[in-house]
């Protein structure tokens, strides 16, 4: 069965760059195939805005998220909007910050913002969760990852953002 | 800013729009006229960047008119060029693109669909421009549009175009559309050499030769209808008219003219049609049930025969890589064996008539008028309903 990878949170938080490294590392390194969408159009302009990623051992047709395995919120109206099409047992990664959970999720929470900030740049808060996002589901290597941040990332921010990873790594234990 | 690579071999994430872009530059297209529009605009964005790098154009025209005008002047003067629109700038372009059937230029014009008709839904897809793909342009004419169902295929299928524009003189369509543009899936793109490459067919001798006798820039050959082009500026003395013209290309205003030029520029492709026909078959052998489709619907339509093929029902897909020219003979033969067809398509019904052509009975259609990519489960619920599963 495929896994359906929603990351959701508010336009400029950098979610669409998330899902297209976390996309990018299964789909070249992790071989796995994976197909990553977008909301284009007005909702994707500030507002709650997600990148959707189908991830699957067999190629996939149909691309689109329809109910996620797993929901990225970094923004209360992004947890509020796209909570309801989880599937029951999702497993939700929040920014505990930013997110006020319901009280029977299966939650998983970092202050992502927060740690981005102690790193010097508040815009890392993507590739923190990434990180997070390793820890927590195990569905992919630290080593996919940052094969695909090197591949993809100017070498200006390469190092930045390598921190901000092993930080979203480093949280859970 | 020269000395990029025009070929980027390797394993990419990448969208339809931007692979397309890519599939250009290894192909050789050296020029881009165009006028950017929601949802092809990442195609003339990475075109923007990426031309220069490789000793090419990029130009930003003033509107659709003069990018389809532009693409003509920069083939004819023997550049592999291409522009890139949706629906609204599709129509726009629609006269010139005559103009290039008329003058035979090659060149490539990709419409990535959206929401149609009229403004529509700028950011969400569609496949309602079929028909305009095939007739959009006045007069009796052969065209060839090829529709990708994956960002790998839209790169395969523009190096596709632009060869097949080149050997037979023609202006091909990439029938895209949004799903397809923006989805972002793995890209192989290939060594620099293993890129194929058709050329155009050229003049037999140098310029001098033709003293006596005018080189004819329209004097077909007999084996495949198409004629030698001598490009603009390499001192053949060529001229280009709109008119209806004899083998130089000066306008002949006569019945006869008329009617050998324009039956020549519809069996060009109409005999040529089995180079060009591109189709792709999923347990076709035994099927009762055929379902066609093409483009992102496709997707789809797979996951729907392979989930009915796993429920025991004797299934199977056509799908369509090439549009125009339309597989006739492949549907017929189908229909000699198969019973039911079903044609799920994000229109109201454009493909499904030319299949009730060939086929000759009603044939099932799944149709959506567009803005949101048809699910797998319409398209399964009708071929249970064809196995009397319901």
């Amino acid at each position: 069965m495929p896994t359906e990878i929603r990351l959701s949170g508010f336009g400029g938080q950098g979610m669409a760059l998330a899902g297209l490294l976390l996309g990018k590392a299964f789909s070249l390194y992790a071989g796995r195939e994976a197909v990553m969408t977008q909301a284009y159009g007005p909702e994707a302009r500030g507002g709650a805005s997600s990148a959707n990623l189908v991830v699957s051992d067999t190629p996939i047709d149909y691309p689109f998220v329809e109910h996620p395995d797993v929901l990225i919120a970094m923004s209360q109206e992004a947890y509020t909007k796209f909570r309801p099409t989880a599937k029951p047992g999702a497993l939700i990664l929040i920014d505990e910050e930013l997110v006020t959970p319901n009280g029977d999720d299966n939650v998983w929470a970092i202050p992502a913002t927060h740690l981005a900030e102690d790193l010097g740049r508040r815009i890392v808060a993507n590739v923190i969760m990434l990180g997070f996002f390793v820890a927590v589901t195990g569905l992919i290597g630290r080593e996919e990852l940052e094969k695909a941040l090197e591949t993809t990332l100017r070498p200006k921010i390469l190092q930045l953002n390598m921190r901000a990873l092993a930080t979203g790594l480093e949280y859970k234990s | 800013m020269m000395g990029g690579k025009a070929v980027l071999t390797g394993q990419h994430f990448m969208n339809g729009d931007d692979a397309c872009a890519e599939g250009a530059l290894a192909a050789g297209c050296r020029y881009f006229g165009g006028y950017p529009i929601t949802p092809s605009t990442e195609i003339a964005e990475r075109l923007a960047r990426r031309l220069p790098e490789v000793g090419g154009v990029y130009m930003q025209m003033e509107d659709e008119l003069g990018s389809i005008a532009s693409i003509l002047g920069a083939s004819a003067a023997g550049a592999r060029a291409m522009t890139a629109t949706s629906g609204p700038g599709f129509s726009l372009m629609m006269e010139n693109l005559g103009l290039g059937v008329m003058l035979e230029l090659p060149c490539v014009i990709v419409n990535i669909q959206r929401g149609s008709p009229s403004t529509g839904l700028p950011t969400m897809a569609g496949q309602s421009e079929v028909m305009q793909a095939r007739w959009g342009s006045h007069g009796d004419y052969g065209i060839v549009a090829y529709a990708p169902s994956s960002p790998q295929e839209i790169f395969d299928l523009t190096i596709l175009a632009f060869n097949v524009a080149d050997r037979y003189r023609v202006p091909v369509i990439v029938l895209g559309d949004e799903v397809i543009g923006h989805m972002v899936e793995r890209v192989t793109i290939p060594p620099a050499d293993q890129i194929p490459r058709w050329e155009r067919k050229r003049p037999a001798h140098p310029p001098e030769f033709y003293v006596h006798e005018r080189f004819k820039s329209f004097r077909a050959d007999e084996d495949n209808l198409v004629p030698p082009l001598a490009h603009a500026g390499e001192g053949y003395r060529v001229h280009f008219t709109g008119l209806t013209h004899d083998e130089i290309g000066y306008p002949e205003m006569s019945a006869e003219t008329h009617h050998e030029l324009v039956t020549r520029l519809v069996n060009k492709i109409r005999h040529n049609a089995p180079d060009i026909i591109r189709t792709e078959s999923l347990y076709l052998d035994d099927a009762q049930i055929v379902v066609i489709s093409y483009g992102c619907t496709a997707r789809s339509a797979r996951r729907a025969v392979l989930d009915a093929r796993a429920a025991g029902i004797p299934v199977g897909l056509l799908r369509l890589i090439s549009i125009w020219p339309f597989p006739e003979t492949l549907i017929q033969e189908l229909a000699q064996t198969a019973e039911t067809f079903i044609v799920a398509e994000m229109n109201l019904g454009q493909i499904r008539l030319e299949v009730e052509r060939c086929v000759r009975r009603p044939v099932r259609g799944i149709h959506h008028a567009g803005g949101a990519m048809i699910h797998p489960e319409p398209i399964l619920d009708a071929i249970r309903e064809a196995a009397g599963l319901r």
